[in-house]
């Protein structure tokens, strides 16, 4: 192997679309207009020795090394500033340049040390070397060399001794990531790079690494550079943290991993990356990593370490028994987020072929299921409609339930460019989250919701733009399906719908939502982002239809700049639901009752799906508690910390007979496991990340497996083990698989993915090289389809006994429940939980910044310290859950989206008081009754609230149900359930369920 | 009964309020005008008494000389020893050919019907009648170059920008004057402020800016207060503001404050500046009359340059170039001071001898030792020696002698001085001064000052003296702005001219 190497171009690519030709050195070179003379001579060969410019920053023209002749042209002006001009003549060589040159050197290194502690890294040197001088003749020479290392942050040095004030790292912080942490203090001869008066750790650095990633010398680099050395080859892959998926080089020292780098052909980040998968990847090597299998009779035995057959023997036994006893259903498996494509579909293959039922689901239950349902309702398929390149021709940018800036951190860096550049940006979010104002970000509208009422804000917003005649016609008439189109205006047209008429619920002022509507409306290209801020809601399906509506009503769909574009939480999020995880669906979104998608299968894999949905989530722990779903297969997802109600989940977890755990540590769910199986970090994966923008990305092996086997082994060898003979030779054969029975993957493999570098499906026939920009001429379902979204308040309510509003998230250096970054030294910012609330709610409490509170719902209870801000309101109060001891998802209730059941975290009724001890989580061990029967019932009549009135309501409930419910729970509710319970059309939709029947 | 004593910094330094204050004292009914100074600075506090005759001057008067006046009945114009009879009769003044002067020291500075009454908005009013384009010729055929320094034709400038389109545009005049021996921009602000504001809006109709801003040094109170009433009286009287003189032409303006960098006089450093940044130089292109302030196409100016505006179009382009020689065109207004007798505001037409500037109007050193070097053109100017005094007081010419005009302040040494002290200094003011951008002036300045610093020790003189020689022409070809660009001007002429002084045996 070998070190991947990206050559820098000085400035960046011009995009004109006029040609220039010029001579430099005598040979005629042809570039895009606005190219500096710098890139045409780098990118035809021609060298040029150059410090402060890089190819992801603008021209700067202060190091003066780059500097060229013109003829015609008085002076040596600097090529990265000088646009090339037709028909113009450069020189790059003469005597007077390179006395320009050396001297410039002179200077350099007379203020240098003359050997730097990262050797060829620095390009100082090198270029010293290439010019031809090595010393300086400055006697007396006042220099900078007693300067102290500034070593408070834990991953990067800064040495200001090596710091030729080049200006690359201050620029890519401003330029790059746009925080705007480092400034040059002082001038002249005194002028230093400073994060900004103070040391990095307590700047407004966010660690992103641009700075260490844009200096030329060794002043800003990687500790790891300094204690491993330097690396010998390098491997791209592709990060493994948040659903940017931005493409890396692990650049490796013999099998240790020297450091992340950030790709600059990666199309999702472009070069960039953010604190985490820049530096907090030491997980993967952690000492807690378990790599060998272990077995236990009861939870309540400790671990015995056996060899990999005897623990797939244990655990296939476990649960053939469970299946011989409780029937085939019985059992099922869930698959990650945070694996690989590859990966995710062979444990869905193996619970459909080998378990013999559709009882799989994914954690995107638990974040964008609604996605899924309301983009294939209105669009046809369940993805973002955009590359993230996009943002950048937005000219209005709408962002709803989403804080990229600490989720999505690559990708708000270009969201802030955008803005930088003038787009407009409208924040939709109970939360003063920092985009709100930041530097260079001023957000022209935030309207500040109350949590839960979404769908109140979408309906105002639609409400406006159709009432003042601001709807695309054109489009709508064009694109979108007549008829529903017809229906949705008026219904969103009624006074109901108005911001004046919700604005007691949302508590936004109806003038904002109407000045909001009107700049979206009028917006060239308007741009629709959002978060889990969006989908964790009883309405989350409700608020992704409302969010489709808007797009189409303002013909915002189909090109560059426009779009509805979910930010997904987890590196694969997108490509777990693409692989067939659902229960209800197999790859690439086709649901399981159509005969024809299940007889590829039924072909390919020799065996006879069921037609009908299996359980989801929730619906697997409602049957463990009544013990009719007694085995479990969990992939990597730890859901005893991070799904809601902790201590239902308890109970279902402690109810089963046969949990299986594939993970890379033990964790709160293995503490009721039987079986743990070791998995792989992604630095040990091959096989392919799917990102938000449906970008296909290779994961690469970086380092041997620490399990002696691949991850998709072990699937493989459980299915096996279970009467249904599965293996493949590596990852590659695995896509080949997924192509050949999945359409929209029917281009992908391997080989196509090295070559083109990523894909963007859908990648077919049609679409050779993917598809950055989706609906372009027509919807994928045909004609767009507007959904009536009537807004209903979520039953979760502030009450007296529980007043306040707890909405939940995450902050920038920890990732959702911290299995990785929490073993990693990330901590150093952020390494508890902690309550943010409003002052007022703390006064009328007595409840002081920093110290412990107990936070109470009526699930169960817990313990954290507060923090008195004005960045939620009075009214709300707000946490993460990125650790097991504040036991954020103790207080979250079962409450979830009427759709499709994704958890209700981002609304929960809570009371707090002051409390002299923390932190810790209380948790119920007993649940009692029958929570299957409560589900059904309230999952019933919320579907039915939920859906339109006048649209006979009790057929789309009857089709609904048995879209997603299992034969199992259609039984329940006609036969189990107390009818006086049930909502009248609950009860009309029985009817035709038995007419069906 | 009309008294004018200065309220220009300069009289107010030596006493000019005290001054005001005695005579209001004794001549309580007296009305007394606070005028601009007339630039004859070792006449402050100049006081001049209308009478019949005319303004009759006496100075420099001291508080102490009050009494006395009143006792001389200077109100009437009686004779008195610091009588100086007729004012527009003092020799050095009437000599003077004051075009960009004109008014100072002669009106009120902030009555708005003095300067008309001395031909104020003749100028504006003339542009309303023109097209963009017949203005900007008519700067064009004035022969008006920049007076800031880099002499660049205003005319074309203003095409430059006039021809970019753009919703907004700006004209920024540059009044952060920052050269040593420099004062000219001071003294016209205080002295006669409408007629930079009346240059401003004319260059703003001329190439369709709507704001102003003047970027003014904090070092000058007195002039930001002036100017600031100066605008608001502008305002109020509807020539500032939606409707420029009731034309369909919009124009206003506001002063920023500099924060005491000299860097950011330079003009790409100014605009960094008043945008709210660190006052550091950008590269050119672009140009800022195509993307200048706030990336929008930007006119930068100096005072002169734009208070010289009115005039050409008042009088006409061809009364304004009959002046001059070569392409120097017009009168340039220098500023003598240093060790000089007669210091303070020359106006003539360029082609006067540097002897006539420093003998006969500056009369000599005040030391009365022998002259021995002039520093022309601000701290990055180059010194002359005597041998040097038939120089032609031009652009080209001054050029030719390896020097440069500069903003038109002369410092003059006499015999004491010591160039290669001085060459240091020239390498010390850019160590402090540079905005630390480019690498031929961050670090270049700091090691020239350490080698002019050995060769004045006497270490390794030949070594070093070629090394600082090297280092001039890399700062000069290296440097990315004027500043560094310059800084060897007055090391090399230094060395050039006082070779003596860099032996390294002790002077």
């Amino acid at each position: 192997m070998t070190m991947i190497f990206e050559p820098d171009f000085g400035t960046p690519a011009s995009h004109k679309l006029d040609q220039v030709n010029l001579e430099i050195d005598g040979r005629t070179i042809t570039v895009p207009a606005d190219t500096s003379i710098m890139r045409a001579a780098l990118v035809a060969g021609i060298d040029i020795p150059k410090l402060c410019s890089t190819d992801s920053l603008k021209a700067f023209g202060s190091c003066r090394l780059c500097v060229i002749q013109v003829d015609g042209r008085n002076g040596t002006p600097s090529s990265c500033t000088t646009p090339v001009a037709e028909g113009m003549k450069v020189s790059t060589q003469s005597e007077k340049l390179d006395r320009i040159r050396r001297g410039v050197m002179e200077l350099y290194l007379s203020d240098h040390p003359a050997d730097c502690a990262t050797g060829d890294e620095c390009e100082v040197h090198g270029i010293a070397k290439k010019i031809g001088i090595t010393t300086s003749r400055y006697a007396n020479a006042e220099t900078h060399l007693e300067l102290v290392k500034d070593e408070s942050n834990p991953y990067f040095t800064f040495d200001s001794t090596e710091c030729i004030v080049c200006n690359r790292c201050v620029r890519a912080c401003d330029e790059v990531q746009g925080t705007f942490a480092l400034t040059i203090e002082n001038r002249g001869f005194e002028a230093r790079v400073s994060s900004s008066g103070t040391s990095f750790i307590e700047s407004e650095c966010v660690s992103c690494g641009a700075c260490v990633q844009a200096c030329p010398t060794g002043a800003l680099t990687e500790k790891t550079l300094l204690t491993i050395g330097a690396p010998t080859s390098s491997v791209i892959t592709t990060c493994a943290y948040c659903g940017v998926g931005c493409s890396f080089k692990a650049e490796m020292r013999g099998e240790e991993l020297v450091r992340m780098v950030p790709l600059k052909a990666g199309g999702a980040n472009e070069g960039h990356s953010c604190v985490k998968g820049r530096f907090a990847y030491g997980y993967a090597t952690h000492s807690d990593r378990i790599t060998k299998p272990m077995i236990r009779a009861a939870i309540t035995d400790p671990w015995k370490e056996v060899s990999w057959a005897e623990a797939i023997a244990y655990a296939a036994d476990g649960l053939k028994k469970i299946q011989s006893e409780s029937g085939v259903n019985a059992i099922g498996g869930i698959t990650s987020s945070r694996c690989t494509n590859e990966e995710v579909f062979v444990v869905q293959k193996m619970v459909r072929a080998a378990f013999g039922n559709n009882n799989v689901d994914t954690c995107a239950r638990v974040c964008h299921s609604p996605t899924g349902y309301g983009l294939g309702q209105t669009f046809g398929t369940s993805a973002g409609t955009q590359d993230f390149e996009s943002v950048e021709h937005s000219d209005v940018i709408m962002l709803i339930g989403a804080n990229p800036t600490s989720a999505h951190p690559v990708f708000a860096s270009r969201m802030k460019k955008a803005i930088r550049k003038g787009a407009k940006l409208i924040i939709i979010d109970p939360r003063v989250i920092a985009l709100v104002r930041t530097p260079g970000v001023v957000a022209a509208h935030h309207l500040q919701l109350m949590p839960g009422t979404n769908v109140a804000v979408i309906n105002a917003l639609a409400h406006v733009i159709a009432t003042d005649g601001l709807i695309k016609r054109e489009f709508v008439e064009e694109r979108c399906d007549a008829q529903s189109f017809k229906e949705w205006e008026a219904f969103i047209s009624l006074p109901e719908n108005s911001p004046e008429s919700l604005e007691a619920s949302s508590r936004v002022p109806a003038g904002q939502i109407r000045d909001a509507a009107h700049m979206f409306a009028n917006a060239k290209n308007g741009s629709i982002y959002y978060g889990l801020g969006v989908t964790e809601h009883s309405q989350g399906s409700t608020m992704v239809m409302g969010i489709a509506n808007l797009a189409m009503a303002t013909g915002n769909i189909g090109r560059k700049g426009v779009g509805v574009n979910p930010l997904r939480g987890q590196n694969n999020v997108q490509g777990s639901c693409d692989m067939g995880s659902f229960p209800h669906e197999l790859s690439g979104y086709r649901h399981i009752s159509n005969p024809d998608t299940r007889k590829i299968f039924n072909d390919a894999w020799g065996i006879e799906l069921q037609a009908e949905p299996g359980m989801r989530i929730p619906n697997m722990f409602d049957s463990a508690i009544v013990g009719e779903y007694r085995g479990l297969f969990v992939q990597g997802e730890d859901i005893a910390q991070s799904d809601p109600n902790t201590s239902h989940v308890h109970a279902a977890l402690r109810a089963m007979d046969m949990v299986i755990v594939q993970d890379l540590f033990l964790n709160e769910t293995s503490k009721f496991a039987h079986v743990f199986l070791p998995g792989t970090s992604f630095l040990e994966k091959d096989g392919t990340f799917t990102n938000a923008e449906r970008r296909i990305n290779r994961v690469r092996p970086v380092m041997k497996s620490k399990i002696g086997k691949s991850e998709f082994d072990v699937a493989c060898e459980l299915a096996t083990a279970m009467g249904y003979p599965m293996s493949y030779e590596n990852g590659a054969a695995i896509m080949d698989e997924i192509a050949a029975t999945t359409p929209t993957f029917s281009g992908v493999s391997f080989k196509t993915l090295d070559e083109l570098g990523s894909i963007q499906w859908p990648c077919n026939e049609a679409n050779p090289a993917g598809t950055p920009t989706m609906h372009i001429d027509h919807f994928v379902r045909g004609e767009g389809q507007f959904m009536k979204t009537p807004y209903v308040p979520t039953d979760e309510k502030a009450t007296r006994e529980f007043p306040l509003l707890l909405t939940t998230g995450r902050v920038l250096s920890q990732y959702n429940v911290g299995a990785q970054t929490r073993r990693t030294a990330n901590n150093i910012w952020h390494s508890e939980d902690i309550l943010d609330l409003h002052e007022s709610d703390a006064q009328l409490r007595g409840i002081a910044d920093g110290s412990w509170v107990k936070l109470a719902s009526r699930v169960g209870e817990t313990i954290m310290k507060a923090r008195i801000t004005d960045e939620v309101p009075a009214g709300v109060v707000y946490t993460t859950f990125h650790f097991p001891e504040s036991g954020a998802n103790v207080i979250t209730t079962d409450f979830s989206d009427w759709a499709t059941n994704c958890p209700e975290y981002k609304v929960t009724a809570v009371e707090i008081s002051p409390s002299i001890k923390g932190p810790g989580a209380m948790i119920q061990t007993h649940i009692g009754g029958d929570p299957q029967l409560d589900s059904i019932v309230r999952m019933a009549n919320q579907i039915a609230a939920n859906l339109p009135t006048a649209d006979a309501p009790e057929i789309n409930l009857a089709h609904h149900i048995v879209q997603f419910w299992t034969p199992t729970m259609i039984e329940r509710l006609h036969n189990d359930v107390n009818k006086a319970e049930l909502s009248p059309v609950v009860l009309k939709a029985i009817e035709i369920l038995l007419v069906r029947n | 009964m009309i008294i004018y004593i200065p309220g220009d910094s300069a009289a107010l330094s030596v006493g000019a309020d005290e001054v005001a204050a005695a005579i209001a004292r004794l001549a309580p009914t007296a009305t007394i005008v606070r005028n601009g100074s007339r630039g004859a600075l070792w006449l402050e506090t100049l006081v001049e008494v209308q009478t019949p005759y005319g303004r009759i001057a006496y100075g420099p008067v001291t508080p102490e000389d009050v009494s006395s006046l009143f006792d001389a009945d200077f109100l009437n114009g009686g004779e008195h020893i610091l009588s100086l009879g007729k004012t527009d009769q003092i020799k050095w003044l009437a000599n003077q050919d004051r075009v960009t002067f004109a008014r100072v020291g002669v009106i009120d500075p902030l009555s708005l019907n003095n300067y008309r009454a001395h031909g104020g908005l003749l100028g504006l009013m003339n542009a309303l009648e023109l097209s963009s384009d017949e203005i900007i010729s008519e700067v064009t055929d004035s022969g008006l170059r920049g007076r800031g320094g880099a002499a660049f034709p205003a005319g074309i400038k203003w095409r430059t920008a006039a021809q970019a389109a753009s919703d907004q545009k700006y004209i920024c005049c540059n009044a952060d004057e920052g050269d040593s021996g420099t004062f000219a921009d001071r003294m016209l602000i205080e002295g006669d402020p409408f007629t930079l504001i009346e240059g401003m809006t004319i260059a703003g109709i001329a190439v369709g800016a709507t704001q102003g801003i003047v970027y003014l040094r904090s070092e000058y109170p007195y002039a930001i207060a002036t100017l600031q009433k100066a605008i608001d009286i502008a305002r109020a009287d509807s020539w500032l503001g939606k409707s420029v003189l009731g034309s369909a032409h919009s124009f206003d303006i506001q002063i920023r404050v500099g924060a005491g960098s000299y860097v950011c006089g330079e003009e790409t450093a100014m605009l960094e500046s008043i945008e709210g940044k660190r006052g550091v130089v950008r590269a050119k292109p672009p140009l800022p009359a195509i993307e200048g302030l706030f990336g929008k196409p930007t006119i930068i100016n100096n005072v002169l340059t734009l208070a010289t505006v009115p005039m050409i179009l008042a009088e006409g382009a061809a009364d304004y170039k009959a002046r001059g020689v070569g392409r120097s065109l017009g009168t340039q207004v220098f500023q003598l001071a240093g060790n000089i007798a007669c210091g303070g505001i020359v106006e003539t037409a360029f082609g006067i001898t540097l002897n006539e500037l420093i003998n006969t109007y500056g009369g000599g050193t005040l030391t009365k030792r022998p002259l021995r070097a002039v520093q022309i053109g601000g701290p990055l100017g180059a010194y002359f020696s005597t041998d040097q005094f038939e120089t032609s007081m031009d652009y080209e010419s001054l050029i030719a002698a390896g020097g440069m005009l500069g903003h038109g302040g002369i410092v003059v040494f006499d015999d004491t001085v010591d160039l290669a002290v001085q060459a240091k200094f020239a390498m010390e003011f850019c160590a402090i001064e540079s905005c630390g951008k480019c690498t031929p002036c961050r670090i270049g300045s700091t090691r020239g000052a350490e080698t002019i610093d050995l060769i004045i020790q006497g270490v390794r003189v030949d070594e070093n003296k070629k090394l600082l020689l090297e280092l001039c022409e890399v700062m000069t070809d290296g440097s990315l702005c004027a500043m560094g660009g310059l800084t060897p001007m007055p090391v090399k002429s230094a060395m050039i001219n006082f070779p003596s002084d860099f032996t390294g045996a002790a002077r």
